[in-house]
């Protein structure tokens, strides 16, 4: 193998180092220092982000550079996406290690684990071929079966995790399929290959667009799109928050850059074809997401089906197929991941000594307990309602831009009502802090890190609002706009 | 040197920042927020009378203005300006900043901070608003202010607080996010964010009216005109009287101004189109809502009617210039309309916020605010009385208060524009003066109907400053508008003939 193959995975082989080497450090670290782990796995992080930084293939003034005979790619994109899930990746770590420790389950296989989950992402999001893509997701999609069912004990833990076992491997099954057809149909694995050949036909192929359907299914049920979200609400409800926290904040970015590769990199010709498939699983994950997210009571239901309302967003970025659309949607993504990790972070943060906070009603007069708290949870709250000058509206409105850029008027305009729906059960949430009375008195402490981290992501989300404009860049010239 | 200050920046920023220092002060030392809270706002309303005096009203031009790149990848530009509209509703807002303040000096006894800090940061909001030249930032500050609002009505209301406050919220979020389509389109079309580029930027008449009904949508609901006003009556019921006062004296103005800044200048063929509507929909609030205010059993609940009512004085002056733009040549008396929203405006926030703290000197005293549960307050309290029975006059539009000029001026231009407009608006002289005196007569005249009247306190030193000042801003613009006028006055005129250009022709069809 050659080094500068080695080089342009750096950050990936890093990581898959780290992943091993913590799984076996485990083994020789008595209970009492497990703290230990922890440290090793941010560390990793650190590095992970330091070697990912130092890019050495931009030295030639090239943007992007492959490797391993084209199945792999080192681009602008991947590189931000990679850089904020070990950022995000380094948050939940901290939230997770509190709710660890309080429900004894603080374990070095939560960290191993989510490391490969992690190297699956950034394989994703790397991947310039059929089969990187495939192995990506699988790294993925298995490691955090196993996190979902990360408390033994929990019956609810374990039938979430077959549940999206289940109906993952079908997903991953329907995937495959797909990418069979595309390689039947263009006779290459390799993505630029895959578009070089189909914009040599002359069209109307029917089986490439079989294979495209099967893929949009693929991606659909990757990102919990209406109609492929049956797994999301219980997943998230049955998961250790801990573990909910991971799902819901990282792999939401490589089932971006999945989208983007398969459907621009690759399958860009058939553009006309998937727009629309897209527009209408938009416009119904908006619509049923916001719909179903107000009946809820628990919140780590609601917040599923918010997720599911904004990931119908995130595709509306994709809709015109412009480098300021795919910016504007990547802008999303990378906006809601730190907007869930807040808010599950939050769950986390009131889950006192083994009984989780998952129902809304634990929220109740948060504002009495601890103002500090409850403004940051009222700020990720309104962010994700799409209120200005909170990052959440920025994001909103760059993809309802995106919308209008492709002439979907309809679809901007539903978005938009839509959102007005959600903006209700965010408010609820508000509601309960500072309206209502709180029923426990009992002091929130979290350790220093915790507090920390929460802030800033509180921060984060005023602050990225008010200075959107360096992470609005960033993402448009991703994409060369 | 003084010229060089970005005036327009402090007067946003340095309530908002205040009110963060305010939130700092912490729950334990309500008196130290309280102070700082006042020292804030008093410095805001100084910078704003320096603003004032620097100010030059013989051109429409922008002044004080600041441009810098707030998004450049989209555009988007930090755009700060103010014309003869912005100056005195920013004025407005600065002088009730303090006001707010020192009404809720005593009254505010839970969390002190996070109210304090809630009004100063919805002052500065407000004069982003009134000031913002960049559809997106004005967008974002009109939004924003939803939020400071939101809590304040939600966390120190009535009983039925929290449905009042998230009906305020979801009716305004709904109407506004229609006009963040419109200005997204708008970007698409034109390239830029800039209003005062929008005002020159042609558009064909169908797209026109979409826009305009985008704008409508929003401004509407702001207003608020018929048929989507239900929210206020709710939201000034449960609302404490700091965010009464705020909200009938200031945020209702941002509609009438968004017509001004954005739906007259950018789609006026939209506008004179479809005039007949919004003049029929301001009559209906004049006639209608005065009779639905007649018969309102709670205080604020007549006074938030009477309030819809005068608003639509401030919609039907602005849309009656295209009415006289048909009916006669030269369109003489369509500045009239014009410069009578907007002293209406002004004199509206003056007298309904005076109105609104008068309910709430009542109310920190016998918490009601039903009608029925008043009588003889003019025995018990007299200094009291004097202030409410001037300000429901003003509201009945009594000559020589500032209630009288807004309305005579609209009427007067309504006449220009047809026998009937003038006649319905007309029926306001009657109306007002029907629900003004008649709840005048019930609550402060007449027997002392309760012991708890009969033991009334009448106003403090601090009650009689707050009251005895909206006096005498009511009876000045009363007396004396021309300086009100002036400053408006070229602004005014740019707008008319701006609107009579059509731009649809330019647009190719």
């Amino acid at each position: 193998m050659d080094t500068t193959n080695m080089l342009l995975a750096a950050p990936e082989f890093w990581i898959l180092t780290m992943a091993c080497v913590i799984l076996i450090a485990d083994l020789f670290i008595r209970e009492e220092r497990r703290g230990i782990i922890h440290l090793m796995a941010m560390i990793s992080l650190i590095f992970a982000a330091i070697i990912t930084l130092r890019g050495d293939y931009l030295s030639d003034g090239l943007r992007l550079a492959t490797a391993f005979n084209g199945s792999f790619i080192r681009d602008p994109m991947g590189d931000v996406l990679k850089l904020f899930s070990y950022f995000i990746l380094g948050m939940v770590y901290i939230y997770a290690k509190f709710y660890l420790r309080q429900f004894r389950m603080f374990r070095a296989e939560f960290y191993t684990l989510s490391l490969f989950a992690l190297l699956g992402v950034m394989l994703l999001i790397s991947a310039n071929s059929l089969v990187t893509i495939y192995l990506g997701l699988e790294l993925t999609s298995l490691s955090t079966y196993a996190l979902v069912a990360f408390d033994r004990e929990s019956k609810r833990g374990s039938e979430a995790a077959m549940k999206y076992f289940v109906l993952g491997s079908m997903a991953s099954g329907m995937l495959l399929y797909g990418m069979s057809m595309i390689y039947g149909a263009t006779g290459s694995l390799d993505l630029q290959q895959i578009s070089v050949a189909i914009s040599h036909q002359d069209g109307g192929n029917v089986m490439l667009v079989f294979g495209l359907v099967f893929l949009v299914v693929g991606i659909a049920f990757k990102l919990g799109l209406v109609p492929f979200h049956m797994w999301l609400p219980d997943v998230y409800e049955g998961a250790p928050v801990a573990v909910t926290l991971f799902i819901a904040a990282v792999p939401k970015m490589a089932g971006f850059a999945m989208a983007y590769r398969l459907l621009y990199t690759g399958l860009g010709d058939l553009h006309g074809d998937w727009q629309q498939m897209l527009s209408i699983l938009a416009l119904l994950s908006i619509v049923l997401g916001n719909l179903a997210a107000i009946a809820q009571s628990n919140i780590k239901r609601m917040l599923a089906y918010s997720t599911i309302s904004h990931m119908g967003f995130v595709l509306m970025g994709l809709l015109p197929g412009t480098a300021d659309g795919f910016g504007a949607s990547m802008y999303y993504v990378i906006v809601y991941s730190l907007m869930s990790a807040g808010a599950f972070g939050m769950v986390i943060l009131l889950s006192a000594r083994g009984v989780e906070a998952e129902q809304l009603d634990d929220f109740k007069g948060l504002n009495q307990r601890n103002s500090w708290y409850a403004a940051i949870m009222a700020m990720v709250m309104f962010s994700m309602a799409g209120v200005p000058v909170f990052v959440g509206f920025f994001a909103k409105w760059l993809v309802i831009k995106s919308a209008l850029d492709a002439g979907m008027v309809w679809l901007a305009i539903s978005a938009v009502v839509f959102s007005v729906v959600g903006a209700f059960y965010y408010l609820r949430v508000i509601k309960l802090m500072y309206f209502d009375e709180p029923v426990t008195g009992s002091p929130i402490d979290v350790p220093v890190d915790f507090r920390a981290a929460i802030s800033l992501n509180g921060i984060m989300m005023l602050g990225l609002g008010i200075f959107s404009s360096s992470l609005i860049s960033v993402c448009m010239s991703s994409f060369g706009a | 040197m003084a010229s060089n200050w970005p005036i327009l920046s402090i007067l946003i920023w340095l309530p908002i920042l205040g009110g963060v220092a305010v939130l700092a002060v912490g729950d334990q030392r309500a008196a130290l927020a309280r102070l700082l809270a006042l020292v804030v706002s008093a410095l805001v309303f100084m910078f704003s009378i320096f603003m004032l005096t620097a100010f030059e009203s013989s051109t429409a031009a922008m002044q004080f203005s600041e441009l810098s790149p707030w998004i450049a990848a989209l555009d988007v530009n930090y755009h700060l300006g103010v014309d003869g509209f912005s100056v005195p509703l920013i004025m407005l807002t600065t002088f009730f900043g303090v006001l707010v303040v020192i009404a809720g000096w005593e009254v505010i006894q839970e969390r002190v901070q996070q109210y304090m800090a809630a009004l100063l940061i919805m002052e500065g909001l407000m004069v982003g608003v009134f000031s913002a030249l960049d559809a997106l930032l004005f967008y974002v500050f009109f939004e924003a202010t939803l939020i400071p609002m939101f809590l304040l009505i939600g966390m120190w209301g009535g009983p039925r607080r929290v449905y009042a406050t998230i009906k305020f919220f979801l009716y305004t979020f709904l109407g506004s996010v229609f006009l963040l389509i419109g200005l997204i389109y708008l970007y698409i079309q034109s390239g830029t964010w800039s209003i005062l580029e929008w005002h020159d930027f042609p558009l064909s008449l169908e797209v026109q009216i979409w826009l305009f009904l985008g704008f409508l949508a929003a401004f509407s609901v702001k207003i608020p005109m018929w048929p989507v006003h239900t929210w206020l009556p709710d939201a000034h019921v449960e609302a404490p009287t700091g965010g009464s006062v705020i909200l009938a004296a200031i945020m209702l103005k941002i509609g009438g101004y968004g017509f001004i800044r954005l739906g007259l200048p950018i789609t006026p063929d939209a506008a004179a189109a479809l005039d007949w509507l919004i003049i029929a929909l301001s009559l209906i609030a004049v006639v209608y809502i005065g009779f639905v205010a007649l018969v309102q059993e709670d205080m604020k609940k007549l006074i938030a009617y009477a309030s819809i009512a005068h608003m639509g004085f401030v919609t039907l002056g602005l849309f009656i210039a295209f009415a006289i733009f048909r009916n006669s040549e030269g369109g003489g008396g369509a500045a009239l309309g014009v410069e009578g929203a907007m002293v209406q405006m002004i004199s509206h926030g003056f007298i309904s916020g005076a109105l609104f703290l008068c309910v709430g000197v009542l109310y920190d005293r016998l918490h009601s605010r039903m009608i029925a549960d008043y009588g003889g307050v003019a025995s018990t309290m007299p200094w009291f009385a004097s202030f409410t029975v001037l300000f429901f006059l003003a509201n009945a539009g009594l000559p020589g208060t500032s209630g009288f000029v807004g309305e005579f001026m609209v009427i007067l231009a309504a006449f220009q524009a047809n026998f009937w407009y003038a006649f319905l608006a007309g029926l306001t002289m009657i109306l007002g003066a029907a629900y003004s005196l008649w709840l005048v007569k019930r609550v402060i005249f007449g027997e002392v109907t309760s012991k708890a009247v009969a033991k009334l306190e009448d106003i403090n030193a601090r009650e009689a400053l707050v009251l005895g000042t909206l006096a005498v801003a009511v009876l000045m613009l009363g007396l004396w508008p021309d300086p009100l006028v002036n400053l408006m006055h070229a602004s005014v005129d740019q707008l008319l003939e701006h609107i009579q250009q059509p731009k649809f022709t330019l647009a190719g069809n």
